[in-house]
């Protein structure tokens, strides 16, 4: 059994840790004189040797990020966190700004200091007041405290980090979008390449990352490449801030090193959560990576695995779904959502989305047809790879993947509306009904 | 409504202060003009235009764009309650619909007296804690039908309600006000991560297992 391995989470119980004085108590702020007594490109290489993985979905590799930013250019540099969290599913980032903000503005500092940046945004969406509040306030105390500004530590180093909060846009959670509404406008993707790490905010070289890849720095300066590698894999390695939610008996924040199972993580949470006590259907990170089933229980939550098994590990943060959900229902309420958040930018997405919403509705009220199935699968056909970013790509996932494993309901769902197959009360986590 | 002030005007440069390029404050300055008047008035794009050199179309397309921003009066108070897949199908829906059927509101609608804005939303990055709701985007975990109605009529009361995870409630301008101007003094609320948050590692500590220690050839 592949044990609990508590590192960013390891002190959130303590009452005050997410003050300066709680955090540096439990050896918090002891990383950044080490980074800063480094030559910025010895802490490049290190991350790249450990070989962290970006957290916020993509999983692309952080060092090598790091390094494609042009050294000595004369340009200033930026880096941006993006903590615009709104994946559905995805509920760690917030968590660990409200939890652990010093642990995540270390990280910023020797981070920005890696990549020669002097000044650093941390972009919240603006739904999370508390989480804002609690990064506002770290960014204050680092500052009086002589963490953040000029001359950090006497080692010359100058940063400034500025909190931005968002305003209600799952859009901006795309890194070029997420730069684009940096910048003042409407948060829509820009083509790529040129890259961020040449052409980012303001089209100087930019590094964004997310809130829990920067809050692993800290841990890796401090405690050295071998020791980050006795977690996970080859291909995976470390250890993630894994959030299970839905049908589940705990749900929760649950660190762990990455290849842990599915199986565990539900033991872990005590167990499905109703129904008839069985997992229908998962999903490993977020509503925009194909969902699972519970043959799937046993296979490692890496990147690698999860590729192999037809999906992505995404964020991380699985989702769990007993006996009494609809597939249908779950479908169309997820593409309602990339319908919502489409930014209109490109035809494909922006008009398939609201198509296939309409054809699912059918289905939904027991009206779908044959051809509908055909029609929606040309749907999601026409907008995979045809659209500047994931969005799309995303909102073309949920319908594939639910014909894969359950044809029959969507079958089931040409003649018989999906609430008296599956009554929703059955689902609720209550079981009261509406006060009169 | 209360009007734009100098006072306000000075707000907006501050947050410029922030930014290298004025542009980019344009998102939390629009949370000031709201956090003052209550919705996204033609009198806060002209101000936000002004002390940004923007054109007001330009400032439209911005604050168009985000769902935050609101252009008719939100009320007192504005209430979220997410209906995204998870936390629909786990009970939002139900709760959705008892609180709209309180208010007498749909979604993006107010209460017939303007309390009180309803609107279902999105992903709140909170599925551990579903079904969710939010007053003046403040977390109000774990909801039943019943509980989120009795939160409503407490508001409606004038009575204290507080955050599942951060301060007592206070009202929506005031919220907008902290986007802009986020270090509020109420960071402290709430206090440490609750249950929830905390559940792998009260497992890890009931099972005495934790992370290997740093090695000795550690960087």
């Amino acid at each position: 059994m592949t044990p609990l391995t508590p590192v960013i989470t390891a002190h959130w119980d303590v009452p005050d840790y997410f003050t300066l004085e709680g955090y540096k108590r439990h050896d918090g702020y002891r990383a950044l004189p080490k980074a800063l007594a480094m030559d910025p490109d010895s802490i490049i290489a290190q991350v790249k040797d450990t070989g962290l993985r970006g957290r916020g979905g993509a999983g692309f590799p952080t060092g090598l990020k790091w390094s494609f930013v042009p050294q000595n250019d004369g340009k200033p540099h930026y880096l941006v966190v993006n903590a615009d969290e709104s994946e559905p599913g995805a509920c760690k980032d917030v968590p660990i700004m409200m939890a652990n903000p010093h642990a995540l503005l270390e990280g910023v500092i020797i981070s920005s200091y890696a990549i020669r940046a002097h000044h650093t945004f941390i972009y919240i969406r603006g739904e999370v007041p508390q989480a804002i509040r609690r990064v506002a306030s770290a960014v204050r105390e680092a500052e009086q405290a002589g963490l953040i500004g000029d001359n950090i530590q006497g080692s010359g180093y100058n940063l400034r980090v500025t909190v931005h909060s968002g305003a209600g846009a799952y859009i901006c959670g795309e890194e070029t979008a997420l730069l684009d509404s940096l910048e003042g406008r409407r948060g829509q993707p820009r083509l790529k390449p040129p890259f961020p790490a040449t052409h980012g905010l303001y089209a100087d070289p930019t590094v964004v990352n997310n809130v829990e890849t920067i809050a692993n720095i800290p841990w890796i300066v401090n405690n050295g490449v071998e020791w980050f590698r006795q977690f996970g894999t080859e291909k995976s390695p470390g250890f993630k801030v894994f959030a299970v939610s839905g049908h589940v008996n705990r749900p929760g924040i649950y660190e762990a090193p990455l290849g842990i199972t599915m199986r565990e993580l539900l033991d872990y949470a005590g167990g499905v959560r109703g129904g008839d006590g069985t997992v229908k259907f998962w999903i490993p990170g977020g509503s925009s990576v194909p969902m699972l089933t519970a043959d799937h229980l046993d296979t490692p939550l890496t990147y690698e695995a999860m590729a192999e098994a037809g999906t992505m590990l995404g964020t991380g943060t699985p989702m769990v779904f007993n006996s009494t959900i609809s597939v249908v229902k779950a479908v169309t309420r997820w593409l309602e959502f990339y319908k919502h958040e489409s930014c209109g930018k490109c035809t494909p997405c922006r008009e398939g989305t609201y198509w296939i919403t309409g054809v699912l509705d059918r289905f939904e009220h027991g009206a779908g047809t044959d051809p509908d199935m055909k029609l929606l699968e040309d749907l999601c056909a026409n907008i995979t790879g045809r659209s500047f970013c994931a969005l799309g790509d995303a909102a073309a996932t949920p319908y594939p993947a639910a014909m894969k494993y359950f044809r029959d309901e969507f079958e089931a769902a040409t003649h018989t509306p999906v609430d008296e197959t599956y009554p929703s009360a059955a689902s609720y986590l209550f079981t009261e009904l509406a006060p009169r | 409504m209360n009007p734009l002030t100098e006072q306000t005007r000075a707000s907006m440069a501050e947050i410029i202060h922030r930014y290298p390029h004025k542009r980019s404050a344009i998102m939390p300055i629009l949370h000031l003009a709201q956090s003052v008047q209550d919705e996204i008035t033609p009198e806060g794009i002209a101000m936000v235009a002004e002390v940004l050199d923007l054109t007001t179309a330009e400032v439209n397309a911005v604050a168009t764009f985000y769902t935050m921003y609101k252009r008719s009066p939100v009320g007192k108070h504005h209430i979220g309650i997410c209906t995204n897949t998870l936390c629909a199908l786990l009970g939002g829906d139900a709760v959705y619909d008892a609180v709209s059927e309180r208010l007498g509101a749909g979604h993006n609608q107010t209460d017939v007296d303007g309390t009180f804005w309803l609107e279902r939303i999105e992903c709140q990055a909170a599925c551990t804690h579903a079904p969710v709701m939010t007053v003046d985007w403040e977390f109000m975990d774990c909801q039943t039908p019943a509980s989120a109605v009795e939160v409503i009529d407490r508001l409606a009361r004038g009575e204290m309600v507080v955050s599942t995870r951060g301060p007592a409630i206070r009202d929506f301008q005031a919220t907008e006000h902290t986007l802009a101007f986020p270090d509020d003094g109420l960071a402290g609320e709430g206090g440490e991560a609750d249950a929830i948050m905390l559940a792998g590692l009260t497992v890890a500590n009931q099972r005495g297992m934790s992370a290997p220690p740093a090695t000795a050839q550690g960087a």
